[in-house]
């Protein structure tokens, strides 16, 4: 590695390479920019005086920091039972898909399962073709699931890709003969995928479950076709309804703050809009936080995905 | 004869034995696939075998089998409406102009494949892929509030810059490179992941031969890098070709409003209009079959000709 580096210390840079190592800077300093700054708003728009934002006064810093937005989107009960629904669903809904997940797809990279084509094709066929929304909808609704605690548990239990990222995993690094020499020593298949299996496969196990965990903290379509019940909505589809179709939430918000400090209808009109932003980052805050951490597992599975088994 | 029936007799009998063996070894595999299997019947294949309302006038209350049967009445219904053609332009306009940003990754991967310093590398990398981990409805909020006419920042550049504040939400011209350009700015980076492991496994011996011979760093890119990475990006195309008539529906309806509906009504969302709001099941229980049967037939089309362009196949 520092042999190379020192190698291209060595070799001059030609002028035509100056200019293709300008754009390319160039370029990447650009797009990193586009990535980040909107991001960069939000946080700062979130602190700064709602009047400032409204009126474009804001660009590269907060002006005159101030909490109130949040202050005031922490006062709303649906954003707090949003986000305790949206926990339960990510954990007992990841549960559930590892439940379906990881057995069947060590069940199937065994070379020796009989019917393994078949069964295998079976799952893949799912990938293609589907009942689509209706019939799904109507599945759902016989049943009686629609609206209940655990339609978001059960719905979409099972990624068919998700599996097969897994098997192609168990099949390239789980050798047959550690299983072969378990099984010699009297070890039953169920033992040898609990006990030998598992605790050699943390590597999938952990992208399967960001994968899973981080599809249940994002979805909303599933949730506004299966859940209309209000009390039970995820975070998102809250958000949904806040940012997108611009429910009076905020506004409704305010006027249950009787305080003095929010005067007059202008400062509300003003206010929403930050409180739109400090929305923005409160939901996303926790993926913000997991992100630098999970990245490395997404590149994985991105990694295992692409071979082919 | 009689030897020959006895025989094949002979043969299934060992066969028996055989299958009975295999189902022995294998009975606690299936043991392992029984809950993923009956989810697998009682979810997929329950709903595929729901499908059939297209073919039938579905009542509620006679149920699937009750109500009968119209052939492919609703089928024609769907090839016939007015906004049929719309349907599939909107469709179309969509994931072709999303096609056209295939490249974007792929320079953005070259690009940063020439850069030498660790910790710049890092960061972009870093930067770059943060979208990809936001959730549809915040990016779609993002959008929303940074394209808002009196209060978003794009708007207030354009006015610092002297032109005029336009509401880009409620323009159907717009629609396309919003949701295009949103869906870029998310997952560029993510996209480029690929095609940078794919740029880590070329030789870098090949590289630096080709560096002593005077190349530049441009040509490298260009005769060494580039092929290099090629499969990987034919690959890539094929799939988004394949998908071609498959847009997804959940940011779509984000971006949807009354105002832009003209440009931003695609199939799935019609179907999702027609079936779930105006609960006209079977009908769009059509229109969702036909959909689906027309993306298979791409896919099936666009995986013979990967294979007939290189050994890999999608699947």
């Amino acid at each position: 590695m520092t042999t190379i580096a020192k190698k291209k210390h060595r070799t001059p840079l030609s002028f035509n390479d100056k200019i293709f190592l300008f754009i390319v800077y160039a370029a990447l300093i650009l797009i990193t920019f586009l990535c980040f700054y909107p991001l960069y708003y939000t946080v700062i728009a979130s602190f700064s005086n709602a009047h400032d934002v409204y009126t474009g006064k804001v660009t590269f810093l907060p002006s005159r920091f101030t909490v109130k937005a949040y202050t005031a989107v922490f006062t709303n009960d649906s954003i707090w039972r949003g986000y305790a629904n949206t926990i339960f669903y990510t954990v007992f809904g990841t549960v559930f898909n590892l439940f379906l997940t990881i057995p069947a797809a060590y069940a199937l990279s065994k070379q020796r399962l009989y019917g393994r084509g078949l069964l295998t094709t079976l799952f893949l066929i799912t990938m293609y073709f589907g009942g689509g929304m209706i019939p799904t909808y109507l599945l759902y609704k016989s049943y009686h699931l629609i609206n209940t605690r655990w339609v978001l548990v059960v719905s979409g239990g099972l990624s068919v890709y998700n599996m097969v990222v897994s098997r192609t995993y168990f099949q390239n690094n789980i050798p047959e003969t550690l299983c072969e020499a378990a099984r010699i020593d009297g070890a039953n298949e169920l033992y040898i995928f609990w006990r030998l299996v598992i605790p050699l496969s943390t590597p999938i196990l952990a992208v399967i479950t960001l994968y899973y965990a981080v599809g249940h903290w994002g979805s909303y379509f599933n949730a506004m076709i299966y859940q209309t019940n209000q009390t039970l909505q995820p975070l998102q589809l809250v958000l949904r309804r806040i940012l997108i179709l611009n429910e009076n939430a905020m506004e409704e918000a305010l006027a249950a703050d009787n305080s003095a400090l929010i005067a007059d209808a202008v400062e509300k009109q003003h206010l929403a809009v930050t409180m739109k932003f400090s929305l923005v980052f409160i939901a996303s805050l926790p993926m913000l936080i997991a992100y630098p951490f999970i990245q490395r597992y997404f590149v994985k599975g991105i990694m295992i995905g692409s071979l082919k088994g | 004869m009689n030897g020959s029936v006895n025989l094949n007799a002979g043969l299934s009998r060992h066969k028996k034995g055989y299958v009975l063996r295999r189902l022995k070894e294998s009975w606690q595999w299936y043991l392992l696939l029984l809950p993923a299997l009956i989810y697998l019947f009682m979810f997929d294949y329950a709903a595929m075998y729901g499908v059939q309302i297209a073919f039938r006038n579905y009542r509620a209350s006679k149920g699937i089998w009750g109500s009968p049967w119209v052939g492919l009445q609703y089928f024609i219904r769907f090839i016939n409406y007015p906004n049929f053609w719309t349907l599939i332009k909107n469709t179309l306009s969509i994931t072709l102009y999303s096609l056209a940003t295939f490249p974007i990754p792929i320079i953005f991967a070259l690009f940063l494949n020439e850069v030498s310093q660790a910790k710049f590398k890092k960061t972009v990398q870093m930067v770059t892929y943060m979208p990809h981990f936001l959730s549809e409805v915040v990016v779609c909020a993002l959008v929303i509030l940074f394209l808002d006419r009196t209060t978003g920042p794009i708007n207030n550049l354009i006015a610092t810059l002297g032109g005029t504040r336009t509401n880009f939400m409620a323009q159907p011209s717009a629609f396309t490179t919003i949701y295009v350009m949103s869906g870029l700015w998310q997952n560029m980076g993510w996209s480029s992941v690929l095609y940078i492991s794919a740029l880590s496994s070329i030789s870098q011996e090949e590289v630096e031969a080709a560096k002593i011979d005077g190349a530049s760093r441009f040509q490298v890119l260009w005769h060494i890098n580039l092929p290099g990475i090629l499969p990987t990006v034919v690959i890539t195309f094929l799939m988004q070709v394949g998908r071609i008539m498959n847009v997804g529906f959940s940011k779509i309806f984000l971006l949807q409003n009354d105002l832009n509906l003209e440009a931003s009504r695609v199939i799935s969302t019609y179907v999702y209009e027609i079936g779930l709001i105006g609960a006209q099941f079977s009908y769009s229980a059509a229109i969702g079959l036909l959909n689906n049967v027309v993306n298979i037939l791409i896919l099936l089309i666009v995986n013979q000709i990967t294979k007939k362009l290189s050994e890999t196949s999608l699947f």
